[in-house]
């Protein structure tokens, strides 16, 4: 799938979590989010992204992205 | 008129709690004190003649026919205006009163036209029967001296026509204006013999403020205000109650036919959400039904390009199936899918996302809910643990402060809308958050906001999180509650970080465009003017942050304690009459029914022992990521119910791309609408009028549909997805709807107690109904939130990424008009085009000064996306620098323009804000010339389809 827009999608959760005080609760509220409601090769691709190094994702998600692939 | 064969009490049923009892021509009558001695008669089956009353209306005492005398009163009182009153003894029936109502009924008929034979109410005017009633047999006045006889008809409305040559004066028409629409159309004009009832300023109806809800008509005791349908086909003489196919209200109508022709809708005065109320759509938009576009033979084609082919039922099934498979052994059994709709029944969306979850063996269902209240599921989900509004719409009567968000109840929720004008003139306070100005802020002697939040498009958040700001730090938060019955961590964290500076709303005044002290007064009336309510709608939801609008809504409510009992709460107003039922049944590509995640493994593990096979466990494609993985070529197969994707969901060109991609498109719905002209398979579908099952409103009501005549197809639509599972290899053998809302009650907590027996007996079941709420649920989290705690959360303004610049320096926002329903597919086929033939574009007067754009010219509206032209309407209903169209007519192209930006949560599309350039041009853009050419095109090959023996 377009890679662009599922970067896109991933930071928009990212946005919504980043105001959680606590970072380990936001990329914990990422993982979880992405992983009810992605369907896998959604995930997969994403994460994909993030293991050939992609850098378009807030730290956050991509913190959680890694714990997705996991 | 009203319904046929209804006993009509003449006054209101009284809402007090003690009773007096009375003695009625030597019968003793126990009623509820406050009831008029018109009523208590009629409830003890004692008929006393009357015209001006009507049990819809109050009683207003002008005809005279229905004096009675009392035992100890003076005169003759009229019995509609006379309360009860505990001994009274009341003599409805003697020589001198029959005299009185003699001369009364003579005065009447000396100035009406005596052509009850040929007239269209013969046998349905009360007028009729309450002469007979009264035993009048001369006429002593003739016809020579002054009369209204020659009155010219007026028959501009296209529903229903006013003849004030039958008009007796009674008032009924004006007062349901008033009392029951609150449009306050219609006047008495004149005085004496010269009274006459005038639309507006003496104008015609169609000139008029009236909306043509009909409540007029349906009040009217003669043929002075007559439906044209009874008019052309008589009075009918059998009715069904069902329930309407239009907006979330659900309103319960009385379909009245002759045979299996439907003559007249009349609204339900037992409907518990609308009691007896409607809208010009409901009441009289239902020529759709049986419209010469209707298609009732299947079809299928290889290709787009190709002309359809008729078909057996059985060949298509088999068709489609055939394609079906073929998909999933080339491409894998995740490359198909398909999408529910709101327009069908509970149970033909759950026997969708069943044939998919079971049939198809993937989880990729998806509902158009994922394009209109899909944040709604997640944010109250979130926050108070159910997927729904918390009340009963009669609740508003019990409001005292209505805050309406980014919803336009006049328009898009009508009959809910005049239960809130209601309320509103008993005093309620009424704050709007709209970036425009809709009927309900506007000036008027009868409706207008308090507040009105004019804010900017896309800044929902940062307003209502201002407003908690000020309920927090002005200490209006009712602590008690919130300590009480919500999670105290996550109340504590809330209040830290609505309390941020940043958060105030003089820091957030520039951003929203709205007054620092208007937020602050907003907040401090809805914080302590006493019963709270929240009603929002799609300005809440379709945005990039629209679930974090909804968290911030649930927020509000449980910091100011407005949640658990009748006057509060947080109310979605659903667009679609079944959006609530669609998303209960489990469309969504994560959830099964009753909003259970599929990884699951205790819910799953039900699921599968009563359907039979293994089922997956992680969540399917949304809508848009089916158009995602179409266009990258993964998906390959998508079955569509009931749905106009083709014109409804945002950036079309990148939809009609995605649908080209397909290699089996199937569409079953009543016309060829815009998707099925990329579709291979064609099934027909049925009408709300042709087919069983249940509906369910915005307030969680579950109401009956009933099949009033033969599907014109020759199956219900649910039929058709059981043919098409049994032909897939998944047998269903349901032989009646009621069969699969068992199966849904079996495996749904929240229905368990649901039967169609009960609704039937019951007229509607609000859910959750089980052992807990055997009699259904009116209000939610009452004692307690569904999660246990409610549940507060950041809401952090994050601005859209759709942005103004110099070279789209507009914003434009999109919405509904009253006379047409979402994609106008059955709207567009009624003589509603009366009122709203295509999509404009408004746009405030400076706005057009500056672009040299004049009323009704032709403008380009072009965003980053594509490019539309409409014409053009000045209004200064829009603020400087915000446009506004509706999306109801698919050759206006509304969503060429709409972005692919979506909520963050749900991906609901962010149809409310887009950039745009507008500019006056002279002809349509190219997309609108291509898509014109390709429409034509189809057209062309459904005209010259093959049918059998071709």
């Amino acid at each position: 799938m377009d890679k662009s827009n599922l970067i896109k999608m991933a930071n928009d959760i990212g946005s919504f979590f980043k105001s959680e005080p606590d970072r380990t609760l936001a990329i914990a509220g990422i993982e979880q989010h992405i992983r009810n409601f992605w369907e896998p090769r959604m995930r997969k691709e994403i994460v994909e992204y993030i293991e050939k190094g992609g850098t378009d994702l807030m730290d956050i998600v991509a913190e959680a992205v890694k714990k997705l692939a996991k | 008129m009203s319904a046929n064969n209804e006993i009509d009490y003449g006054t209101p049923v009284s809402s007090a709690e003690n009773q007096v009892t009375l003695e009625i021509d030597g019968h003793s009558v126990t009623i509820n004190a406050g009831s008029s001695v018109m009523r208590a008669a009629a409830e003890a089956g004692i008929s006393i003649p009357k015209l001006c009353a009507t049990d819809s209306l109050e009683p207003f005492g002008s005809c005279r026919m229905c004096l009675v005398q009392i035992e100890g009163a003076r005169g003759y009182p009229a019995s509609c205006t006379t309360p009860v009153a505990e001994g009274m003894k009341v003599c409805t029936q003697n020589d001198k009163l029959a005299n009185i109502r003699r001369g009364i009924a003579e005065l009447y008929i000396s100035d009406h036209p005596l052509d009850c034979l040929t007239c269209a109410a013969n046998g349905d005017c009360e007028l009729q029967d309450t002469v007979g009633q009264v035993g009048l047999r001369e006429v002593r006045y003739g016809f020579e001296g002054d009369n209204h006889l020659d009155a010219e008809k007026d028959t501009s409305n296209p529903y229903f026509t006013f003849d004030p040559a039958k008009c007796i004066v009674c008032s009924r028409c004006v007062r349901a204006c008033e009392e029951t629409q609150g449009t306050f159309a219609l006047t008495i004009d004149g005085r004496g013999f010269e009274s006459k009832v005038s639309p507006s300023q003496n104008q015609d109806f169609m000139d008029s403020e009236c909306v043509s809800c009909g409540a007029c008509v349906q009040a009217c005791p003669t043929a002075t205000l007559m439906e044209k349908s009874v008019i052309d086909n008589g009075v009918p003489e059998h009715s069904t109650i069902t329930t309407c196919a239009y907006c979330g209200v659900g309103c319960s109508f009385k379909a009245e036919m002759k045979g299996e022709q439907l003559v007249r809708m009349v609204p339900d005065k037992n409907g518990q959400a609308n009691h007896g109320h409607s809208c010009v759509k409901g009441r009289f938009a239902f020529g759709y039904a049986t419209h010469k576009d209707r298609i009732t033979t299947p079809m299928v084609r290889d290709k787009i390009s190709d002309a359809w082919r008729e078909v057996s039922w059985e060949e298509a099934i088999t068709f489609a199936a055939d394609k079906l498979k073929h998909i999933q052994a080339t491409y894998g059994k995740y490359s198909v899918g398909g999408i529910t709709s709101s327009r069908c029944t509970n149970e033909e969306t759950y026997l969708v996302q069943k044939l998919i979850r079971a049939g198809f063996g993937n989880n990729n269902v998806d509902t158009c809910a994922r394009v209109c209240h899909s944040p709604t599921g997640y944010g109250l989900k979130n926050t108070f643990g159910e997927s729904s509004g918390t009340q009963t719409f009669d609740s508003v009567m019990k409001s005292d402060v209505i805050m309406v968000i980014g919803a336009n109840p006049t328009d898009g929720h009508p009959v809910f809308g005049s239960m809130m004008k209601r309320r509103l003139r008993q005093g309620a306070k009424l704050i709007v958050v709209d970036p425009r100005s809709i009927d309900l802020v506007r000036n008027s002697p009868h409706v207008k906001a308090d507040y009105h939040l004019k804010l900017r498009p896309g800044t929902n958040v940062a307003v209502v999180t201002a407003l908690a700001h000020v309920i927090v730090t002005e200490g209006l938060a009712d602590e008690a509650f919130a300590l009480e019955r919500c999670d105290v961590e996550s109340f504590d964290k809330w209040k830290t970080f609505v309390s941020l500076p940043q958060n105030s709303p003089e820091a957030v005044a520039e951003v929203t465009g709205v007054d620092a002290e208007t937020m602050r007064a907003a907040a401090r009336l809805y914080a302590t003017g006493g019963n709270g309510a929240i009603y929002y709608g799609l300005g809440v939801t379709e945005h990039s942050q629209g679930s974090t609008t909804v968290i911030g809504i649930a927020n509000l409510a449980m910091a100011t304690g407005n949640i658990g009992f009748d006057g509060v709460g947080v109310n979605p107003l659903r667009g679609q009459n079944n959006v609530q039922g669609s998303c209960d049944m489990g469309s969504f590509p994560h959830e099964f029914v009753g909003y259970r995640h599929v990884s699951d493994t205790e819910t799953r593990s039900q699921f599968e022992a009563a359907w039979g096979v293994s089922l997956e466990s992680e969540p399917g494609l949304r809508i848009p990521n089916m158009f995602a993985a179409a266009i990258d070529g993964t998906f390959k197969g998508l079955y569509v119910q009931g749905e106009d994707i083709a014109q409804s969901d945002p950036d079309i060109q990148h939809v009609h791309h995605a649908l080209r991609e397909l290699e089996c498109l199937i569409v079953q719905d009543i016309f060829l609408n815009e998707t099925a002209k990329f579709a291979h398979v064609f099934l027909p579908g049925s009408s709300f009028l042709e087919k069983n099952g249940t509906f369910t409103n915005a307030e969680r009501r579950i109401s009956p549909v009933r099949k009033v005549m033969t599907p014109m197809a020759g199956k219900e639509d649910w039929e058709v997805t059981q043919d098409l599972s049994n032909a897939l290899g998944y047998p269903m053998n349901y032989s009646h709807p009621s069969e699969i809302m068992a199966e849904i009650a079996s495996l749904t907590p929240q229905f368990a107690g649901v039967t169609y027996e009960k609704i039937d007996a019951m007229g509607s079941i609000q859910w959750p109904c089980n052992d807990e709420a055997p009699d259904g649920t009116p209000i939610m989290h009452a004692d307690e939130f569904v999660r246990g705690k409610g549940r507060f959360m950041l809401t952090e303004y994050i601005p859209t990424q759709e942005r103004t610049n110099s070279k789209y320096p507009l914003i434009l926002t999109t919405g509904r008009i009253l006379s047409q329903y979402n994609v106008g597919a059955q709207t567009r086929r009624t003589e509603n085009v009366a009122w709203h033939d295509e999509d404009r574009l408004e746009i405030h007067p400076h706005d057009a000064e500056v672009l040299g754009i004049a009323d009704g010219d032709w403008v380009g509206v072009k965003s980053r996306t594509g490019e539309t032209v409409m014409h053009a309407i000045i209004t200064e209903r829009m603020q400087p620098g915000v446009v506004y169209t509706t999306f109801h007519f698919p050759h206006s192209g509304a969503n060429v323009i709409t972005t692919d930006n979506s909520d963050w949560a749900t991906n609901c599309p962010e149809y409310k804000v887009t950039a745009v350039h507008v500019a006056k041009v002279a002809q349509p853009s190219e997309w609108q010339q291509k898509y014109q050419s390709f429409s034509d095109q189809q057209l062309s090959l459904l005209e010259n389809r093959i049918v059998a023996g071709d």
